[in-house]
């Protein structure tokens, strides 16, 4: 018998161009909670769908119980004892709470379902969890508090050896916190270990007994929360310095002036209909300034964006474009108030991969190319090929489909779209994802090149090196709010951290259902 | 906007008293059309012209007077307000259409209450029934099934083709001794369900959109189908000189002449009904109908808990096509002949059942119930016109807007943000 429960060991995966995962080892002792720490894209999802058989590895081994086991579905997870409760839940909504939790394997004979036997079963979980629903309520009903202790009731009704919770935190409230806390305590003593991916400090050091972080792919190591033999607890700016900790290097091209005093957009109070959205942000946005928005995943910093684009709807609060009232009802509104989006996603929002340069380039701005509803190709042309080539589009020609350039050379196409549209407030939503280095020294060239015509940007960015090296000011949100701003020359990336993960998530939620 | 808060307790009182009510009124009427003794009143309300109103006024005072008492007593209180009101209308607006259009139909024709028309309706509601209930698994799957009219085609062909009377003169198979009467029919069946099964086949292997993969095998079942029927000595001459124990399948009516003037139950009803319980029974109570529901439900999810959907899914087309089947033999029957163009355009009078008996087309959503609603709306609606000398080019326009707006109001229901 070993010592472990669970042993990971040189876990490599790739995809197509990135290293996910590099030799990563995890060892998860029995009847323990085991805390996975890391920024966005350090891999630690990745790992888990890994050890769930939802992605296969392609080199290292998964060893539970001194055995080595081969996992290839969620099936075959869910039979060794492994369990995932997903950040994600996913239920099936028109159905009944007890068909959600014994779904793949319900109750019965002959193919035919016990719903009696199901019922009985599913309410002896609950009250093992201390959780009041009836077993035949319908999943789509129930809190996200709920569905969060259906899913440990699968969990726990599998027998699972190992849990996985993914971010379980993220829409609890206070006391529904405590009520997770309290079972997951019941539950380790009965010897389930669990893997606790959070990246909320506090939660971690008052749950976790061990703490392995990642970073980009790799395994740092792992520290046990409180040190046996000197009794000295993990701090939170330990965990900090390990999560980030990379040396900044030259990656940016020099700053020239500085953004002017000028108020283009001011943002006052802007909140979301759905309350685990954004909620009262503000800032000021001034000519030739860039303004990068930090945060953790899940800070609802693309939704914002988004609402402010008119893809989303917003509750309360206003904004002023160049002092008058701007409404984003629409983006066909936004585009008109010269606002410019660059999605997180390029591939299913950006690009429209089977078009040429040409048609990629021109499409948010058909109307000044066409008299009587017919195009001018000969003027489209003319300025798809000169904004592309200020922008250094490397392509044969403007007739090759945008699905078989760079990333980098996609993203140009796109920046080129919408400066063609006039737009003087470019929002970039992860501008430099997925590119390569040499590309992103283009798209940061870029980006300076346009607040110097005038233009300002707005860029949320989840790469630290990237927030700082190229913003004039960060505004970090944690949670769906702004937890502060920070001038250049100020920000450091513990501090950015620290911002990014103010919260302990639960306080949010009661102020909200206050209010 | 003001609200009144009713228990669950009294709500149901409310179904019985209404119930009673109507059933008591419906045998009053009853008693002063058929007890000699009150011929008076019988003459003076004229009551000769309501027909067999009381009868139907017994049936529905019966069944809600049952949900009365049957409806469990606690649960949630009802809510009677403006707004509840409104849901009440959407959510069923093409049944109180239908209501409202029954009832000036009976106004405009007297006739229309009959326990006659009410029977015809019930038959010719049968085998569409049967389609329905094939097609729906398709559909809860957020899928579609272009193949079914095709498949009933194909069923009939077959079937009708061997069981012709040895006595007639072009038949299809001139030297074929009596065959027992169950071989051909499973025969027919199983040509559907080798279809299904490739129907499901490149759903499920290939994960190819329904729609297109089951017009694939639309065009090739009535190909092949074309060719079977084009065979010397047949070449494509209408099927006929059926067997009368074969076409006693479609036929033959139950309880005829109990009394004066009834024309009997048609042997296709209770055939519908035993397949409505046994589909009720594989949706609900199997392994394989949740699954069904879960896959439509939430792909991700059912795939996460350890379904498996390609067994699954291989399920579902065969056995829709195993229901197609026996739609077309009962087709064959019914009519006591087939060609080649038996079922054309089933599947989309089928959907369109589905849809206003409330499946939705984004799959996991659905009830037999609702099906047999949906069903069941559309041949009263299409006799009902007939029956007041509506021209068929309106009864299709009619048709039309019911599925437009039947569809609209399905999606509004279950809009989420």
């Amino acid at each position: 018998m070993s010592e472990y429960l669970l042993e990971m060991k040189n876990i490599t995966k790739t995809f197509p161009g990135v290293k996910a995962l590099d030799n990563v080892q995890l060892n998860v002792r029995a009847g323990t909670v085991h805390a996975l720490m890391g920024e966005n894209g350090a891999g630690k999802s990745t790992l888990m769908k890994c050890l769930f058989g939802i992605y296969k590895p392609d080199g290292g081994e998964i060893i539970l119980n001194g055995q080595k086991v081969n996992i290839r579905s969620a099936k075959d997870a869910m039979d060794h004892g492994i369990a995932m409760v997903h950040q994600e839940l996913h239920p099936i909504r028109f159905r009944s709470v007890m068909e959600n939790v014994w779904l793949g394997r319900f109750p019965g004979h002959f193919g035919v379902v016990d719903h009696k036997a199901m019922y009985d079963e599913t309410k002896k979980l609950f009250a093992d969890l201390e959780l009041d629903v009836d077993p035949s309520a319908m999943a789509g009903e129930q809190s996200a508090a709920i569905l969060q202790m259906m899913e440990i009731a699968r969990a726990v009704s599998i027998n699972a050896k190992i849990i996985i919770l993914d971010e379980p935190t993220s829409s609890l409230s206070d006391r529904e916190v405590e009520h997770l806390f309290k079972i997951i305590n019941r539950l380790r003593a009965q010897g389930v270990a669990f893997i606790y991916i959070s990246h909320k400090m506090k939660e971690i050091l008052e749950i976790s007994d061990e703490v392995s972080i990642m970073r980009d792919g790799t395994y740092v190591g792992t520290w046990p929360v409180v040190d046996e033999s000197t009794g000295l607890k993990l701090t939170i700016d330990f965990i900090i310095k390990q999560m980030v900790g990379r040396e900044m290097t030259n990656q940016f091209p020099e700053r020239e002036g500085k953004p002017s005093d000028e108020v283009v957009l001011k943002v006052e109070h802007l909140s979301s209909p759905l309350k685990r959205s954004f909620q009262d942000v503000s800032f000021e946005l001034h000519r030739g300034e860039i303004l990068g928005i930090g945060g953790l995943v899940g800070a609802q910093r693309t939704e914002f964006v988004e609402a402010l684009f008119g893809l989303r709807g917003i509750e309360s609060g206003e904004v002023h474009k160049d002092e008058k009232i701007y409404k984003a009802r629409s983006p066909r509104d936004a585009k008109a108030h010269g606002f410019a989006l660059l999605t997180e996603e390029r591939r299913a929002t950006g690009i429209f991969g089977i078009l040429p340069i040409l048609e990629n380039t021109v499409i948010a701005n058909q109307k000044n190319y066409a008299s009587l509803g017919i195009l001018n190709d000969k003027k489209r042309a003319e300025d798809a090929a000169s904004s592309c080539k200020d922008l250094n589009v490397k392509a044969p020609s403007l007739s090759t489909l945008i699905q078989n350039l760079s990333g980098g050379n996609q993203q140009k196409v796109l920046i080129a779209r919408w400066l063609l549209t006039n737009s003087d407030i470019l929002i970039l939503d992860e501008p430099t994802r997925g590119i390569d280095v040499g590309a992103k020294y283009e798209i940061y060239n870029i980006m300076l090149g346009q607040i110097k015509q005038g233009r300002s940007i707005i860029m949320i960015s989840s790469e630290m090196p990237e927030l700082m090296g190229m913003s004039d000011r960060i505004m970090v949100m944690c949670e769906g709010r702004v937890t502060g701003f920070l001038n250049k020359g100020e920000y450091t990336q513990e501090k950015i951290m620290a911002l990014a993960t103010q919260f302990a998530g639960r306080d949010i939620n009661n102020k909200n259902s206050a209010a | 906007m003001s609200e009144k808060h009713v228990t669950r307790e009294k709500y149901n009182s409310y179904f019985k008293i209404v119930g009673i009510l109507i059933l008591v009124i419906g045998i009053l009427f009853y008693l002063a059309q058929t007890m000699p003794a009150l011929d008076g009143v019988k003459k003076a309300l004229n009551l000769r012209k309501i027909y067999d109103l009381p009868v139907f006024l017994i049936i529905i005072g019966l069944f809600v007077a049952l949900k009365g008492f049957v409806s469990k007593s606690e649960g949630q209180e009802v809510i009677f307000s403006g707004k509840s009101f409104g849901e009440f209308l959407t959510n069923n607006a093409i049944l109180l259409a239908m209501l409202v259009l029954v009832v000036v139909i009976c106004i405009l024709q007297p006739r229309f209450m009959q326990i006659r028309v009410a029977l015809d309706i019930l038959t010719q509601s049968s085998t569409k029934l049967i389609m329905a209930l094939g097609i729906c698994f398709t559909l809860l799957i957020a899928g579609t099934d272009l193949s079914a009219g095709r498949m009933v085609g194909l069923a009939s062909v077959i079937s009708a083709s061997m069981l012709q009377t040895a006595s007639y003169a072009n038949r299809f198979f001139p030297d074929m001794p009596q065959v027992q009467l169950y071989l051909p029919i499973v025969l027919a069946i199983l040509a559907c369900m080798i279809f299904g099964a490739l129907n499901g086949f490149l759903v499920a292997k290939y994960d190819m959109h329904p729609f297109i993969a089951t017009l694939a095998t639309q065009v090739i079942i009535y190909g092949t189908c074309s060719l079977y029927f084009d065979m010397p000595p047949n070449n494509s001459q209408p099927i006929g000189g059926i067997r009368p124990d074969f076409a006693a399948l479609g036929q033959m009516r139950l309880f005829s002449g109990i009394y004066k003037g009834f024309p009997g139950i048609s042997i296709l009803i209770p055939i519908a009904l035993v397949i409505c319980v046994i589909i009720w029974f594989v949706l609900n109570k199997t392994v394989f109908g949740k699954n069904v529901y879960a896959i439509g439900g939430n792909r991700e999810a059912a795939v996460v808990a350890g379904i498996n959907v390609f067994k699954n899914i291989m399920g579902i087309f065969i056995l829709a096509s195993c229901l197609y089947g026996i739609a077309g033999v009962l087709e064959a029957a019914r009519t006591a002949g087939a060609t080649n163009n038996y079922g054309n355009g089933y599947e989309l009078d089928a959907i369109a059942a589905c849809v206003v008996g409330g499946v939705s087309l984004s799959g996991g959503i659905g009830k037999v119930g609702g099906i047999i609603m949906g069903v069941l709306i559309f041949t009263i609606i299409q006799y009902g016109l007939q029956f007041i000398n509506v021209s068929p080019m309106w009864q299709q326009v009619i048709k039309g807007v019911i599925i437009a707006v039947a569809v609209a109001i399905d999606l509004t229901k279950y809009r989420r943000k």
